[in-house]
């Protein structure tokens, strides 16, 4: 089985055709399809019981799905987890690790499991683990367990990696330790599938996300795509001394109420182009109501903005 | 590494040689020998091979799979059946070093075998499927804690309704008939006769045996849960 070359060319590292994972009659994937390939990062994103786990666990062969159909690199996982296992690369959430095992041990352990196994040594120097080297996992702290967890999926060199909320409970300098080797991996041509709550994250590593909600599929696109689905992909922001009348403010500036969100008490978000006219709208009602104005600012719509606005809306 | 576990090496080798020496030594318990020893020795093997088979490879095995330590190697080029393999590889070097050291110890307070050692080899190797499939079963399905807390129940109910320390003779008709029907009542039935003069083990050892060895892991096989 070939190695990553960095190229993105060919047929799709993973793929989901028609797709439906079921546990008695309750239905955890619908009939879901997408498609990811190497050199790319895909965000698979969705609330508690989308169907997010599922998806993942019939791509890593845990799960057989009850129809459609599920690649990993050409081989059905449920079947062929045996050819494909030397060229996938697991990061589970938590866990995966005997406590009394130091990162050291299972270093070398996993690396038994591969004939093309990366050094130990320099996997523990990866994921930067070189003073808890012998520390037993139980003693890890939260951040320290979850850079273990990557280096392991890691060892032997996959093409496939899949990471289950890569840096939750992990502090910021992990954090960039962390996405440092993922951006890394998806240079040297590895498909990189991260299923992740936190946004923000999804938003500085991704290059597509997919969105599931209730087993559906909500949408698959790049980032930017995602962003430009929701109200205007701009927005202002602002604090007032008094509540406002939405309503005579959307008048007033020219634009529907339902653009105009009250994000907290007196704190206020209008979707839509934010140029000076707007501005100077806005501030010219505020001052003939007598209202003063706090903490403007203006900006692109988030992520996490973007996929409330999709969440929120009925599934498609 | 189960071995290196103090409460592993205690029930794999430390229970079964005191229970042996003990009530070989000390006549309270009623045996059906006129030596005790004779009686007790091939109970206290099936003990041994029911205390590796299902008690360690259980307790260990649910731990692993609390620990996600299973579904992580599943991952792996090891792959699932290398994985069970070992563990199987585990229970039976660990029930070779059991059989040397209770033997060792039986024949050294006035046992003195004799019979069929084949048959014997297959009785324990039936056991040692029954019993490892029940211990999956458990650990596949229940909680690492409530698996640990039910298995060592059941050791001790097997222990004593086993025809291990106590024959099944001294059991009122009804409780013999039920013992009968389990895994450990069959296996000592078994190693009894086929150590003690080599008299044919009863056919009901054989079947029970055998429907254990084969229902245990298919039903650990269907309930599995990697979590």
């Amino acid at each position: 089985m070939d190695k990553p070359t960095g190229s993105n060319g060919g047929s799709p590292a993973v793929s989901c055709v028609d797709v439906t994972v079921a546990y008695g009659h309750t239905i955890a994937v619908d009939n879901l399809s997408f498609e990811a390939s190497r050199g790319k990062i895909l965000a698979i994103l969705g609330p508690n019981g989308a169907g997010k786990t599922s998806t993942v666990e019939s791509l890593e062969g845990y799960r057989v799905p009850q129809r459609g159909q599920v690649r990993v690199l050409g081989h059905d996982p449920a079947k062929g987890i045996k050819q494909l296992s030397p060229s996938i690369g697991v990061m589970l959430q938590e866990g995966g690790v005997h406590p009394m095992m130091s990162p050291r041990d299972a270093a070398e352990l996993f690396a038994g499991y591969y004939r093309a196994a990366m050094d130990p040594g320099e996997i523990i120097g990866l994921v930067g683990l070189e003073d808890v080297a012998r520390t037993p996992y139980k003693r890890l702290s939260g951040g320290e367990k979850q850079r273990l967890s990557l280096g392991l999926a890691l060892m032997g060199r996959p093409i496939v990696v899949f990471l289950d909320e890569p840096t939750a409970g992990v502090d910021p300098q992990g954090r960039l330790g962390i996405r440092q080797v993922i951006l890394q991996l998806r240079s040297q041509g590895t498909c990189i599938i991260l299923t992740t709550h936190e946004l923000p994250e999804a938003e500085r590593l991704a290059d597509e996300v997919l969105i599931l909600d209730r087993g559906k599929k909500v949408m698959q696109g790049t980032i930017h795509e995602l962003l430009a689905t929701s109200q205007g992909n701009t927005s202002v922001r602002f604090h007032t001394s008094a509540a406002v009348d939405i309503h005579a403010l959307a008048r007033a500036i020219g634009t529907s109420p339902g653009e105009i969100i009250e994000e907290a008490q007196a704190s206020y978000r209008v979707d839509g182009d934010a140029t000076p006219g707007r501005i100077a709208a806005i501030t010219s009602y505020l001052a003939e109501h007598d209202i003063f104005m706090d903490r403007l600012t203006t900006g692109t719509v988030s992520l996490e903005e973007a996929y409330l606005s999709l969440i929120g809306s009925p599934v498609q | 590494m189960t071995l290196k576990r103090g409460e592993s090496l205690l029930l794999t080798l430390g229970i079964p040689v005191v229970l042996l020496v003990f009530f070989a030594e000390v006549h309270v318990l009623p045996a059906s020998t006129r030596k005790p020893v004779n009686f007790l020795a091939p109970g206290i093997l099936a003990l041994a091979v029911m205390s590796t088979s299902m008690v360690s490879l259980g307790i260990a095995t649910g731990f692993e799979r609390s620990y996600k330590v299973l579904k992580r190697l599943g991952t792996t080029p090891l792959g699932r059946p290398a994985l069970l393999a070992g563990k199987m590889a585990a229970v039976v070097l660990i029930e070779i070093i059991q059989a040397i050291v209770l033997v060792a110890v039986a024949l050294a307070i006035g046992w003195r075998p004799g019979g069929n050692g084949l048959e014997a080899i297959g009785v324990i190797a039936l056991g040692t499927v029954a019993f490892s499939g029940l211990g999956l079963l458990l650990a596949g399905t229940l909680k690492a804690e409530v698996n640990l807390a039910l298995v060592n129940g059941l050791y001790l109910v097997l222990l004593l309704a086993g025809n291990m320390i106590i024959p099944l003779s001294r059991f009122p008709a009804w409780m013999a008939t039920l013992a009968k029907a389990l895994p450990a009542a069959a296996l000592s039935e078994g190693l009894f006769h086929s150590l003690n003069g080599g008299t044919a083990i009863p056919a009901w050892a054989w079947l029970v045996l055998v429907a254990w060895a084969i229902a245990a892991p298919v039903a650990a096989g269907i309930a599995w849960k990697w979590e």
